[in-house]
């Protein structure tokens, strides 16, 4: 995906389209049990309205406008859609087929500098399959090849439309930890460095960009100039910093990079040992997108992985939400709201911590629209927000449910997808009248 | 682009291969198995020990026990309310309704809220032999310097300190479970059934009675492992062409062995023909359905049989194929996507091939789905209700006991609640077809080898011991 490098690196800068047509109809969805997505409790028999795209109103008793389109959701869960935490959706079509696997780039000369955003593809199947089980925001992260920067990352609507990216380099990724040292050349105390002398490269880039207008850089620099501008708002704060990082060692070192770059934004992916450093993590306010269910030693890195983790940490006072990491990210966001459910049930074993259910909700919609800077428009049921919002046929956290409408900025979606056309010609295995490729 | 690690063990291949010896390595083999148990005839100048590393496996004490005012799902389909379970000595002594007796001096547990089910079967793993941590060090599970490797067996593999035993253990429930050799090889070796239940040595896990399984692939794997070195097979029909070569060989092996002759004993044939005498059963890697076609007509064709087919994505479009063979597929829910031959895998195959009146079992080939079984054979029972199929919560309860306890020749012994089978019992706190639900306490051959209110009822493994976490909960 070269050619689009250069011009992404340019463009440093982070925008943030909105719906280019706001879709001018108002509706109201009543009657269903209302979740508004915040961690507050279901609303029995609520109503929402929503007009040209956003939520101008949830809760019981909300007046209906006279030309809203009613939808009646008795009987039905009225709920944000799911706002996967972490993901590679848009990326990939198949993992193991090359030619449709955009994830990471491993020949490519840059680092920091990649720029998803400018491969998510909107039809690849999993989008479709996704969206049909209520999921409607992204984040999208690449994965790490040759640097430990992975480069730019996105935030995505899962919209059957052309237009999916909604904030394009909304963060940079990096990944510290094992896959870090690796990637640095083989030790955490050279990802330190290579980190450090990384953003000092971009200092540089930026100082002497301000000065001459353009930036001079040294021959024996270890960024590309791509890379190096492609962290200059990482360095200020304008860009978000995702670091992934598992162990309790690591999120340590993490936590200690701010008393040397302070702007950093930093929020950590991963995060199995959390709850070892969980009050460290809450006084320095840096919040957590987590992979909710992690319980094994995968490597050195894991050996005090719990499922209780999110639940430690939230009571300790981090900000923390579920994320796909590294956990079939491109494919199954669905399993978001599964493993939320299994937070839930944590609350019925003894000496384990979970989450109630309204928090194990909002760590799969508002947590990480908060956490990726964009609570004040999406993640939740709440006036002002755009209009993402799943009807479902049951409690949305357990494996029963899906959704029977999905409305995303307002707009219902097709729910269609080429599992289902699949299910649909085997109902019954055997041959009719004719072969089955004649069926469709 | 790099193909990134899955998760599931598909991929899991190597990195680094040893120097490749080629071939079956058993030229040197014995020319006389060892003495062991079975003392050698006098019509047979050698008598195969069948059994060289045999079970250790000794159930641990527990009490009589009863759980009364309980769902109950039997696992064979079967689901009582407000029911009762005794389980003494190790075997299940009695399953019914309110009116059944208790004996006196049974532990009497109250079910009220509550669900039994058998212990939970995943008749695919590769605990032990892909354990965590998942170091290189540990990678055991695919002996991938030739495309066939029936003379390596799974349990020379297993490491019996695996934590992932306890999460399964803890979280899932299981109390048996399947290690297959990995898929690299068309051929990939012998299983070993285990007892969930942690030992020094993997002969004390090793479930007493198991028959051994033989792990074969088709499809994607194979083909490109060896014809990535520039060897057979490096396509599918070369695949097959490189089965029915070695097929073919086990015939002669056989009818040699069967001679009654002096003959040259090689550690692979033996599996080879032990599948061809119908006491090995056949788990066979492969995903989509016109692969499978052509296995069904190569087992014929050599005269053995495929027990199961396993991941199976594409079952669903033979589903009258595999219910005529009597094949059962093991799959999951939902996986797709992460290679080609799982692109067209849909969250209804198993509900379109129980409809289709085929077995089905749900298996997790997976450290982390297999402590959620439950959930998976949830996840397939809700998707096949949605398309009209009348399924019954005890039937999905059937797909991760019964089911894959016969796919494993164990249903005599477990997979099922009937007086006299072994007590291997999970008590969930709520009901398991639910994501809510968790077990409570969990007996394998009636002892209580869980208990959530119990913390010391939770193993931990030696490579846990001393480490952040230790006994947490999991």
């Amino acid at each position: 995906m070269k050619r689009f490098l250069i011009s992404a690196a340019l463009c440093a800068l982070s925008v943030v389209a909105h719906p280019a047509a706001a879709n001018a109809e108002t509706i109201a969805i009543t009657g269903g049990k209302l979740v508004i997505g915040d961690g507050s409790p279901v609303i029995d028999g609520g109503t929402v309205v929503i007009r040209d795209g956003n939520i101008v109103a949830a809760g019981r008793g909300v007046a209906i406008p006279g030309d809203a389109r009613r939808v009646d959701a008795t009987g039905l869960w009225v709920t944000p859609g799911i706002f996967a935490g972490f993901s590679r959706i848009g990326l990939v079509e198949v993992d193991a087929v090359d030619g449709t696997n955009d994830a990471s780039a491993g020949a490519s000369p840059f680092g920091a500098a990649i720029d998803v955003s400018v491969a998510i593809n909107p039809q690849v199947s999993s989008i479709a399959v996704n969206r049909s089980a209520g999921v409607t925001r992204a984040v999208v992260a690449p994965t790490t090849a040759r640097s430990m920067f992975a480069g730019q990352g996105a935030i995505i609507d899962l919209g059957a439309d052309n237009d999916p990216v909604i904030k394009a380099r909304a963060f940079q990724f990096v990944v510290f930890g094992e896959a870090g040292a690796s990637e640095a050349g083989g030790s955490r105390a050279a990802a330190q460095v290579y980190f450090r002398a990384a953003l000092a490269e971009a200092r540089e880039y930026q100082l002497s960009k301000n000065k001459s207008g353009a930036a001079a850089v040294a021959e024996d620099a270890l960024l590309k100039k791509a890379d190096m501008a492609a962290l200059v708002p990482v360095l200020d704060g304008r860009t978000k910093l995702l670091i992934h990082a598992e162990s309790a060692a690591d999120i340590r070192s993490i936590i200690g990079l701010k008393n040397d770059f302070p702007n950093l934004d930093i929020v950590i992916v991963g995060a199995s040992e959390g709850w070892l450093a969980a009050d460290e993590l809450a006084a320095a306010k840096i919040p957590v997108i987590a992979s909710a269910l992690n319980n094994l030693p995968k490597s050195f890195e894991y050996l005090g992985a719990t499922q209780s983790n999110i639940g430690r940490m939230k009571n300790a006072g981090v900000k923390v939400a579920i994320g796909m990491i590294n956990d079939r990210d491109a494919h199954q966001l669905r399993y978001s709201a599964q493993y939320a459910g299994n937070l839930v049930s944590l609350n019925n074993v003894p000496y384990n911590t979970g989450l109630s259910w309204d928090d194990a909700f909002a760590a799969i919609t508002s947590g990480p629209a908060q956490i990726m800077g964009l609570g004040d428009r999406l993640g939740s049921l709440t006036a002002g927000r755009q209009a993402d919002v799943v009807l479902w046929d049951g409690d949305p956290l357990d494996v029963y449910a899906v959704p029977t409408a999905v409305f995303i900025d307002g707009k219902q979606q097709p729910l269609g997808n080429r599992q289902q056309r699949l299910r649909d010609r085997y109902r019954t295995p055997t041959e009719g009248s004719l072969p089955k490729a004649y069926d469709y | 682009m790099n193909i990134k690690t899955l998760n599931g063990g598909l991929l899991l291949l190597p990195l680094v291969l040893a120097a490749c010896t080629g071939g079956t390595s058993s030229g040197a083999a014995p020319k006389t198995a060892s003495a062991g148990a079975a003392a050698a005839t006098s019509e047979k100048p050698v008598k195969l020990n069948k059994d060289p590393y045999p079970s250790t496996y000794k159930s641990y004490p527990g009490s009589a026990t009863a759980i009364r005012g309980v769902t109950i799902f039997d696992g064979e389909g079967g689901q009582i309310d407000n029911g009762v379970i005794l389980f003494a000595d190790g075997k299940v002594s009695g399953v019914g309704g309110a009116d059944i007796a208790i004996p006196a001096g049974a532990t009497i547990i109250d079910g009220k809220g509550k669900f039994v089910t058998p212990g939970i079967i995943d008749i695919h793993s590769h605990l032990g032999d892909y354990p965590t941590p998942s170091v290189e060090a540990h990678s055991d599970g695919n002996e991938a310097t030739s495309p066939t490797t029936p003379e390596v067996w799974a349990e020379h593999s297993v490491w019996p300190q695996d934590p992932g035993f306890s999460r399964a253990l803890a979280n899932g429930g299981i109390t048996s479970l399947q290690i297959l050799p990995g898929s690299a090889n068309l051929m990939g070796g012998r299983s070993v059934t285990l007892k969930n239940v942690y030992a020094r040595t993997v002969q004390g896990m090793k479930f007493p009675g198991a028959p051994y399984g033989f792990k074969m692939a088709c499809g994607e794997n194979p083909k490109r492992v060896y014809g990535g070195k520039g060897r057979a097979p490096s396509t599918r029909m070369g695949n097959v062409a490189v089965n029915r070569e070695t097929w073919s060989n086990a015939l002669d092996y056989k009818k040699k062995r069967d001679s009654g002759k002096d003959y040259t004993r090689d550690i692979g044939m033996d599996t080879l023909a032990g599948v061809l005498d119908g006491e090995i059963l056949v788990h066979n890697h492969c995903y989509r359905a016109d692969e499978m076609a052509i296995v069904m007509d190569m087992a014929k064709e050599f005269g053995y049989k495929v027990t199961a087919f396993h991941h199976a994505v594409e079952s669903y479009k033979i589903g009258d194929l595999l219910k005529q063979n009597a094949v059962c597929s093991a799959v999951w829910a939902d996986w797709w996507g992460f290679k080609m031959e799982a692109y067209d895998a849909i969250p209804e195959n198993a509900g379109i091939l129980q409809n289709a009146g085929a077995c089905v079992v749900i298996h997790s080939d997976d450290e982390d789905q297999i402590q959620r079984l439950n959930q998976e054979a949830a996840k397939a029972l809700s998707d096949g209700r949605r398309m009209g199929f009348k399924i019954s919560d005890a039937t999905a309860i059937q797909w991760i006991t019964h089911n894959p306890a016969k796919a494993m020749g164990i249903d005599k012994m477990t997979g099922s609640l009937r007086a006299g089978k072994m007590a291997d019992i999970v008590l969930w706190n709520g009901n398991p077809l639910s994501v809510y639900a968790r077990p409570d306490k969990v007996w394998i051959d009636g002892s209580l080898m869980f208990d959530a209110a119990d913390r010391k009822k939770r193993p931990v493994s030696d490579f846990e011991l001393g480490q952040p976490g230790e006994g947490d909960v999991k």
